[in-house]
């Protein structure tokens, strides 16, 4: 699947439920079923403080696809950073450079990256995609 | 207060009646900021439509009502705090500004390097930060007060870090995450036995407490507007005027100024030596409104009030699985506190906010705070007059789902 239906798939998700508690309960389910990211990867420069939460993020690039990991110490952070890997994971640099990512404000998530960074999210999605720069300037070399 | 008071006094704030997420809004974020009654926002109103002009220096009909009104808010302020001279009250942005200009210029005045500086444990980062950058500019030393397991402070810790070389004590009237009252008087005797002057941060302190700066006998308090149910931008430093006169002007510009040359200027006096620029006069009167509106409803009658909600909420609070009360001191404020379990307080405030309820969460800019204490942060529900057991209830009932989802 592309990026753009793996995003219209959590619309479509997310469009099920009109009260925002169960919207909620799903990103909870999601957060709490995320992979633990392995306690090496949790170094220092993989960390984005947030003012309340804090998220990590490690990538890998395996045959010109990029795995990505994240963690957070808030639950309902770790349901959002399990819908951007679950989007974003898999695909090349060129893919994850030039996607556009609508699905967190079309399910009504935005309030969570706020450039308040209260969280670190904002942070994360640049970091993502410094990744994925990152690793498209090293496979051109 | 009963209960028929209580909606009374309701009436005079319309964002309570707002729906939020098609709820009924539980606003319970007071520490934060709290909500203005009618007749604040009708002085502003009224200022800017009846009587604006900028103020001190126009020979003209409105040029010299806005200055009567600007200075008549003064002496409500003074009277207000108790102080003996209305020329003792000077007009900041709030506390944040208050304290940078005492920072500043007493630290130009009397402070040399090797001097100190004493703060507490539970400080906001507003009476860390300005004094943190004095202490680097001027090559300072900052020691900080300890507290106890209650989250009070350990007086004869600070007894033992006075000492010939510290110029000045800083502390919070009031905790803005543990809702501790401090023994200022204290605090303020003790430091004055050494002849150090104190500065009484009470930006959580005048809106709950009655106080009076020549009782306490405090060289510097300082508080805001909009935490007294008043607007934004605008806030108040009381300094003794033996102090004020011996510092130097924080700010440049007009209203400051007695005459300029390019040679030399001379300043103004007191409070004006303190204001440079068109101070907000249309902030300072709404301010006095405010605080006028609070003595009606008598701060005593507040305090009771407030105090029945501490005692009701930690009651309620404490039916809960895994609660945790921070900051249990036997002086303190209508502000809990809290977390759940292993529950990070992130979740826990943005499920309440879906179901109509303002909390704070995080480490409320008192980070070395929540760092000594091991925890990522707390939950805080801090409440006004304006608020009800009721509203208890429901925030109550409200968490236990929270608490139950994130579980």
């Amino acid at each position: 699947m592309t990026i753009n239906e793996l995003q219209d798939n959590i619309i479509e998700e997310f469009s099920m439920f009109d009260d925002w508690m169960d919207k909620y309960a799903l990103l909870i389910e999601l957060g709490n079923s995320l992979v633990p990211l392995e306690e090496k990867h949790k170094s220092p420069q993989n960390i984005i403080e947030g003012c309340q939460s804090r998220v990590w993020l490690n990538a890998e690039l395996t045959n010109g696809i990029i795995t990505y990991q994240g963690e957070s110490d808030a639950v309902l952070v770790k349901g959002i950073v399990s819908l951007l890997i679950q989007v974003l994971s898999g695909h090349t640099p060129e893919e994850v450079i030039n996607t556009e990512l609508y699905f967190i404000d079309k399910i009504g998530l935005r309030e969570h990256l706020s450039p308040t960074r209260s969280n670190g999210l904002l942070a994360m999605v640049k970091q993502i995609k410094m990744f994925a720069l990152a690793f498209k300037s090293t496979s051109i070399k | 207060m009963n209960i028929e008071e209580i909606q009374h006094i309701r009436a005079d704030f319309p964002i309570l009646e707002e729906k939020i997420y098609n709820k009924d809004l539980i606003y319970f974020d007071n520490g934060a900021t709290t909500q203005k009654p009618r007749c604040v926002v009708e002085k502003i109103e009224a200022g800017y439509y009846h009587l604006n002009a900028n103020i001190h220096r126009g020979v003209h009909y409105l040029s010299q009502k806005a200055t009567e009104e600007h200075e008549a808010a003064r002496s409500t302020v003074a009277d207000f705090l108790g102080a003996n001279k209305r020329e003792e009250i000077i007009f900041t942005r709030g506390t944040t500004e208050a304290i940078n200009l005492v920072a500043t210029s007493f630290g130009e005045a009397f402070c040399k390097t090797g001097d100190e500086i004493i703060i507490s444990v539970m400080e906001h980062h507003s009476n860390i930060v300005p004094w943190q950058m004095l202490c680097e500019r001027k090559g300072l030393v900052l020691r900080v007060i300890q507290m106890n397991s209650f989250g009070e402070l350990d007086i004869e810790n600070f007894k033992t870090l006075l000492n010939n070389k510290t110029r000045i004590v800083s502390v919070t009237h009031v905790s803005n995450v543990l809702g501790t009252v401090n023994p200022v008087a204290e605090i303020i005797k003790i430091a004055h036995e050494k002849n150090v002057p104190v500065l009484v941060d009470g930006a959580q302190a005048v809106p709950h407490i009655q106080v009076n700066v020549v009782d306490l006998d405090a060289d510097f308090y300082v508080f805001s507007g909009h935490k007294i149910y008043g607007p934004t931008g605008i806030g108040v430093l009381y300094g003794k005027e033996k102090w004020l006169n011996k510092m130097p002007p924080y700010q440049g510009g007009g209203e400051m100024i007695q005459s300029v040359t390019f040679e030399k200027t001379t300043y103004n006096e007191l409070p004006f030596k303190f204001e440079a620029g068109t101070p907000d006069y249309i902030g300072s009167t709404a301010l006095a409104e405010a605080l006028r509106y609070v003595q009606k409803i008598g701060i005593s009658n507040i305090a009771t009030h407030e105090h029945e909600l501490l005692v009701y909420g930690t009651e309620r609070l404490m039916e809960i699985d895994g609660m945790r009360i921070i900051g249990t001191a036997t002086e303190k404020s209508s502000v809990i506190s809290f977390l759940v379990g292993d529950i990070h307080p992130y979740d826990i405030g943005m499920l309440l906010d879906k179901l109509g309820i303002a909390v704070r969460t995080g480490h409320h800019c008192a980070q070395p705070l929540i760092d000594s204490l091991g925890i990522p942060g707390t939950v805080r529900a801090s409440f006004a007059f304006y608020n009800t057991k009721e509203e208890i209830d429901n925030f109550v009932t409200a968490l236990k789902r929270v608490v139950t989802m994130l579980s």
